[in-house]
């Protein structure tokens, strides 16, 4: 087997940066419209203060943030199911997957400042006043929940995470890296026993980050679907990341001992996962709906005909684009096998699930002042700009091929 | 009426494949290969067309998909309207679990039934296993003898050169 290094040209490098000066550009507009007046027109409402263009960025970054990281972080997970599983028919495409993490210390870094920054603009839960008694505006059930929601807590975990995330990943790429330099098994088995680790922390610190990240932004609300429902949507994203990126470095002449058989598998990857998104996104909604407590129900009533009904049709377009069209166009094999129909599904899910962190995110910040504007997209393309960068430099520093695996060979002539 | 088989015996997968493909290419029909565990890419050098059987699927988890919606808006709405938990009668994310049941149970059944059918199998159905040995150690190539058309010399060589160990012949009682 030999090894197949990749080449990142400086035009691909240079359209990365472009994409990141458009995002900018456009940041910068929609910023100096926002601040001129223009883009807070819907504050009709008797009391209501239009947010600013500050919360509109602040609360842009993060989702954007939360939406990447995971997407880098599914990276690792991916690796670590495929050693954990002994799976062989993935081994000539684990190297993609290994490279996505290359995101995560600036997901960390980003994540910490905006944090920092613009907390107060995120969350509720952060201010002061919910927890003095003697304040007006003390919150009994905010306070109640101080132990665990309080920011110096908060502040650990995200930094525990983000520790350990990093941590395991770098240490599963040492091994794969060595793997490559020396040969022989033990790297192999190492790796099996490092991400068998890292599973267990997985499965804590992704539902947790789940309830720090994006259910506390909804501080009364809580629902013990939380942390499977971001997983399932994080691990849906990067496996049709995954896909993608699969694709596009096979139509660029790269990755040439993967086939149709390969493809089929995560095909059929993302099929499955589109179909667990589902189910844990109406086992949620069902409870929900059909004991209508208020306190419960709040949450999807604002997604639906609160804030003037206008995240009804994210709320419905989410289902569509996330399941009903997955499902229908993946259903035969020939679609799992064919490059074009996985690249517009995998396209349409990664855009997908960007508006289901939307629809988690924007209705308990911003309310009836969320749109889609050039905050929203020029946000988008910085960070994805910026994904791509760390993303192609991680894959452009080990061979794409991980030439001394021990299943390569059955990888190789992996038949489905 | 009876028929006449010769059967070719190998006890390798890989001599098995090779052969199937240039006997095959010799314009030789084989009837059936015999294998005790599933060979990868049998089905190609035998030009076995891809199953049906998920388009089965599809649609008799459309027909269970149909039917559960129609029972449950027939029956919750018109036939005996109830007010459950102050829902509407027709309320449909409450119908969704049994609906999604029904379509699993309908296709998986319409899958095994149709393919009882299309396979013939039922429990008379009488088996002929050609050689015992294919459920044990060898796989057995079985091409049928047409009277007076087929030269069972030169089938004898055909399979010889590649690569059976034992050349036989069989009759099956129909």
């Amino acid at each position: 087997m030999t090894e197949e290094r990749l080449i990142i040209s400086r035009k691909t490098n240079n359209k990365f940066f472009l994409m990141i000066a458009v995002g900018v550009v456009l940041l910068i507009a929609g910023i100096i419209f926002m601040a001129a007046g223009g883009g807070a027109g819907h504050g009709e409402a008797a009391g209501h203060e239009p947010a600013s263009w500050s919360k509109r960025l602040f609360v842009n970054l993060w989702l954007n943030n939360v939406y990447f990281t995971g997407i880098a972080l599914i990276g690792t997970f991916f690796v670590a199911v495929q050693y954990v599983a002994y799976a062989g028919w993935s081994v000539l495409i684990k190297r993609v997957a290994l490279a996505l993490n290359y995101f995560l210390p600036i997901g960390a870094g980003v994540m910490l400042i905006v944090f920092l920054f613009g907390g107060h603009d995120i969350f509720h839960w952060t201010h002061d006043y919910l927890y003095d008694i003697n304040d007006d505006r003390y919150d009994p059930i905010i306070a109640g929940k101080s132990g665990y929601l309080n920011t110096a807590f908060f502040l650990i975990r995200m930094v525990v995470y983000f520790a350990l995330w990093i941590w395991f990943s770098m240490w599963l790429r040492k091994e794969a890296f060595n793997e490559d330099l020396n040969g022989g098994t033990n790297y192999y088995h190492k790796s099996i026993r490092i991400s068998a680790i890292f599973l267990v922390i997985f499965g804590i610190t992704s539902s947790t980050a789940a309830w720090d990240w994006v259910l506390s932004i909804d501080t009364h609300w809580f629902s013990t679907m939380f942390g499977w429902y971001v997983f399932a949507s994080w691990w849906v994203s990067g496996l049709a990341a995954i896909t993608l990126t699969v694709i596009i470095l096979k139509q660029n002449g790269y990755l040439k001992m993967v086939n149709a058989n390969h493809l089929h598998d995560l095909g059929k990857f993302v099929f499955a996962f589109s179909i667990f998104w589902t189910y844990i996104w109406f086992s949620q909604f069902l409870l929900y709906w059909y004991a209508n407590m208020p306190e419960e129900v709040i949450y999807f009533t604002e997604r639906l005909s609160g804030n003037n009904g206008q995240y009804a049709w994210i709320f419905f377009a989410n289902l569509i684009v996330n399941f009903v069209f997955p499902f229908l166009v993946l259903m035969t094999r020939d679609a799992k096998r064919q490059m074009i129909m996985l690249k517009i599904v995998t396209i349409a899910i990664l855009i997908g699930h960007w508006f289901d962190f939307y629809l988690m995110m924007m209705p308990g910040t911003l309310r009836t002042d969320a749109g889609i504007g050039f905050i929203e997209i020029g946000t988008a393309l910085v960070f994805l700009g910026v994904f791509l960068l760390a993303f192609t430099k991680g894959l452009t520093k080990a061979s794409l091929v991980p030439v001394n695996h021990p299943f390569l060979e059955e990888s190789v002539h992996h038949h489905v | 009426m009876n028929k006449k088989f010769i059967l070719g015996i190998y006890d390798d997968e890989d001599v098995l494949l090779t052969a199937i493909e240039n006997i095959r290419a010799g314009g030789t029909k084989i009837y059936d290969v015999f294998s005790p565990f599933p060979v990868h890419g049998i089905d190609d050098v035998l030009g076995i067309k891809r199953s049906r059987l998920p388009i089965v699927a599809f649609f008799a988890g459309l027909t269970g998909m149909s039917f559960a919606l129609w029972m449950q808006i027939w029956m919750m709405g018109f036939d005996w309207p109830m007010i459950i938990g102050g829902k509407p009668h027709i309320a449909l994310p409450s119908f969704i679990p049994v609906t999604f049941e029904l379509t699993v149970l309908f296709s998986a059944f319409g899958m095994v039934i149709t393919f009882f059918i299309v396979s013939k199998l039922k429990p008379s159905m009488k088996v002929n296993v050609f050689d015992k040995r294919s459920t044990d150690d060898k796989f057995v190539m079985a091409i049928e003898v047409k009277e007076g058309e087929t030269d069972v010399a030169a089938l004898n060589d055909l399979l010889r050169s590649n690569g059976a160990i034992e050349v036989n012949e069989k009759e099956v009682v129909k």
